[in-house]
């Protein structure tokens, strides 16, 4: 499309669009990246696209500050938020590291009041945070909270009470205070605007009957996502009423149940022809998981991993799910279960294995290399895997790779750190190598096992898509991480942990990290002076040093480095230093 | 036939040992770059099992699972250890009606057989890890958790208390079948 520039002529000969057709048009385009590059192409078509701009994606807070971004896109609407490094999942960030949601809150209430969607990912949200949120914001409509801590019911019960206009409430994952299940009850009662309901991940108990009246209040209801403490017979009467479900999470299953019970509640999930999506199913028995089948046969994912289900149970049930695209499970359903998820799931495009006992040695309740391998030999379009496991073999990787070469996401987790191939001994180089040889769309990739340079000098040189890479008690010297920086152009995000690479190895990716979101590096060989030499040389970087209680000064213990135009956070904790080009 | 399982002298206890440590480990090190610069000592077989877990444990953060994924597991872990007595029918070919015996009562597997053939009245054989069960045609079995008949006492004793779901007293040649060249 030629645009040519603006020039001082009438409009009837100017070929500009009018500044509202321009923005019509952008709006049509949904994905960040598009916009992104539209913004880019000239002056007229950036300002258009600030206008018209309705939702953002930050994938770093600190990467910008909200009065830039309220500045930019001054109507915007839904934000999507991601705040700490992800190994905050695993206890390796103190907790108040910081990202707390506040700030923004304040930044768009006087900015952009028209805000309808907030979505959070490891942020802080205190329950002030809430109620400023349910009281600033009247068109307010969407809250989902991932992984983020801070809060408590409480606050939950200020967003249900002032929100009039809600329609999606999502708390998964959280830290949060768990007082009580009250907030449910503080939902107006004549309030029915909810599509999206999920409490799954709290623990006390809500109020049977209000959830009910609730539920059969709001018609448009989509997503019902229960927690463990509700019963089978509460999930019946929801079942009756409620019929139009896509997304269903159950409660516990494991409550006994008379064969008449049972029926009752086998006829109810006959009602159900819309569900795409079960989930829940905490300790559940052969016997009620049967209870489902005829809810199974538009199923495309199934979430069994709160459940230690056993081979048979498994096999039992998938042959009454013939479109599932994604399952999760746990490694107690085993090799057998798997070889049966490779003989009734063509379809499957993902696949999780979790692992029963993490801190158990006990081989019973775990899968093998068989097992993968079974179900990438039934799966040909799998993409997208993450196995927990405590053996493996380079040749058996090869062989699921061989079978599925088209992986996005590869994840593999050999529990024990550094263990090598158990057949041969060998390290675990060649397993990844085919890994990045065969899957030419590999975007993300998480390593283990016993790992040599061999491994990283393998991903720099194949792995020309790789987006994200995992590392753990991997690699020899500092040339491991030097091939990723220099061979992976589209890295967005590396985490590395217990590795031995040093200064040298951090200052081999200087040209690299302006184009990637964060580095996270810890229990490495980089010290404070390698840090302090790496803000020096980069501006435009954030380079954070968290330190352990009683460690060297000089070891940078753990090193969280990421692009931003927001220059170096003010809101850091003692404990972390922050360090600038000045 | 002979009276009693000369059971000690021919299990190879050793052989199924579940030890603890890297694949590795005693041997040379060396392979491969494994730091281990702010972990604990890794576990040997010395280490009793209890020790071992929390060693294992005190690598935060590993292995990478999330905080509601383990507190979920966890409890469940923990209401099942408060069971009391692990019950477990046995049955025998030919035998009119079942029994049911609580494994946890004994500790190993002399124990077990010898009240397995005191309660039906036979004798077992003698056990070999290569042979199974030589010298009687009783067989003493069980279906494990994946739903598969096991011979008893090819796993550690206590495998083979969490794995197993049933016991079954094989007779004539089904035994056979099971008893020799495993």
């Amino acid at each position: 499309m030629d645009l040519t520039p603006k020039q001082s002529i009438p409009a009837a000969e100017s070929t500009r669009f009018p500044d509202e057709v321009l923005e019509r048009v952008l709006t049509l385009l949904k994905s960040p990246k598009d916009r992104n590059a539209v913004s880019l192409v000239c002056k007229d078509w950036y300002t258009a696209d600030s206008w018209s701009r309705r939702h953002v994606f930050i994938g770093n807070c600190y990467s910008v500050s909200p009065e830039i971004v309220a500045r930019r896109f001054p109507r915007i609407r839904s934000v999507t938020l991601k705040g700490k490094p992800r190994f905050s999942d695993f206890n390796l960030v103190p907790d108040n590291w910081g990202a707390d949601v506040h700030s923004w809150l304040l930044v768009f209430a006087s900015g952009s009041p028209f805000l309808e969607e907030l979505r959070l990912k490891r942020m802080r949200v205190t329950d002030g945070s809430l109620e400023f949120l349910a009281l600033n914001f009247p068109n307010f409509r969407a809250l989902s909270l991932l992984s983020c801590d801070g809060f408590s019911t409480s606050g939950l019960a200020t967003v249900a009470t002032h929100c009039k206009n809600l329609i999606e409430l999502d708390i998964q994952e959280n830290g949060i205070e768990d007082l009580s299940g009250e907030w449910l009850s503080c939902f107006p009662d004549n309030f029915s605007t909810l599509e999206v309901l999920n409490f799954s991940n709290l623990i006390t108990d809500v109020n049977t009957e209000v959830l009910e009246r609730l539920v059969s209040r709001c018609r448009s209801l989509k997503v019902l996502k229960l927690n463990r403490s509700s019963s089978l017979d509460c999930l019946h009467r929801l079942l009756t009423s409620a019929p139009q479900l896509t997304e269903l999470g159950v409660g516990s299953f494991s409550q006994e149940l008379t064969p008449q019970q049972h029926a009752e509640l086998k006829h109810a999930f006959g009602f159900c022809k819309n569900l795409t999506v079960l989930s829940g199913f905490w300790d559940a028995t052969a016997l009620n998981l049967s209870a489902v089948y005829p809810a199974c046969s538009g199923l495309s994912f199934l979430n069994l991993s709160y459940t230690a289900l056993q081979s048979q149970e498994l096999a039992s049930l998938l042959p009454h799910c013939p479109c599932l695209r994604r399952l999760w499970v746990l490694d107690s359903v085993g090799d057998r279960g798997l070889e049966a998820v490779g003989a009734n799931c063509p379809s499957l495009e993902e696949i999780r294995v979790f692992p029963t006992d993490p801190f158990d040695e006990d081989m019973l309740h775990t899968v093998t290399e068989s097992g993968i391998v079974a179900v990438s030999q039934g799966c040909p379009k799998l993409h997208y895997i993450l196995y927990f496991c405590r053996q493996m073999t380079n040749a058996a990787v090869a062989t699921v790779v061989r079978n599925c070469p088209d992986f996005t996401h590869f994840r593999l987790c050999i529990m024990n750190p550094g263990q090598p191939d158990h057949t041969t001994n060998q390290p675990m180089d060649e397993a990844f190598g085919a890994v990045v040889k065969t899957c030419k769309k590999l975007k993300r990739l998480s390593i283990s096992g016993l790992l040599t340079d061999l491994t990283f000098k393998y991903i720099g040189e194949y792995a020309k898509n790789l987006e994200a890479l995992s590392v753990a008690f991997a690699g020899s010297s500092d040339l491991g991480m030097q091939y990723v920086m220099e061979g992976c152009s589209k890295l967005k995000k590396l985490e590395i942990r217990d590795c031995p690479f040093g200064n040298a190895a951090l200052l081999s990716g200087l040209e690299r990290y302006e184009s990637m979101r964060s580095l996270w590096m810890s229990a490495c060989n980089v010290t404070v002076d390698g840090c302090k030499a790496l803000a020096r040389q980069m501006p435009r970087l954030n380079v954070e040093v968290m330190k352990e209680e009683g460690s060297d000064d000089c070891k940078a213990d753990k090193v969280y480095v990421y692009r931003t135009v927001a220059g170096p956070r003010r809101d850091a904790p003692p404990s972390v230093l922050t360090f600038s080009s000045l | 036939m002979e009276g009693g399982v000369a059971y000690e002298q021919g299990l190879n206890l050793k052989a199924t040992e579940l030890t603890l440590g890297l694949p590795g480990t005693g041997e040379t090190e060396g392979q491969g770059g494994v730091r281990n610069n702010n972990k604990r000592p890794m576990p040997t077989s010395e280490t009793n099992e209890e020790e071992s877990q929390a060693l294992k444990a005190q690598i935060v953060g590993w292995p990478p699972i999330r905080s509601y994924r383990k507190n979920s597991l966890q409890e469940k872990k923990d209401s099942e250890g408060e069971a009391s007595g692990m019950y477990v029918k046995v049955s025998m070919d030919g035998a009119p009606y079942l029994r049911k015996i609580d494994l946890k009562v004994y500790r190993g597997y002399p124990e077990l057989l010898k009240a397995l053939e005191a309660m039906f009245k036979f004798a077992a054989g003698v056990y070999s890890e290569r042979e199974g069960y030589k010298g009687s045609e009783y067989v003493p079995t069980y279906e494990d958790k994946d739903g598969d008949w096991m011979l008893v006492g090819d796993v550690p004793w206590d495998m083979f208390m969490s794995s197993c779901k049933r016991l079954r007293i094989m007779k004539g040649s089904e035994a056979r079948g099971l008893g020799c060249g495993v």
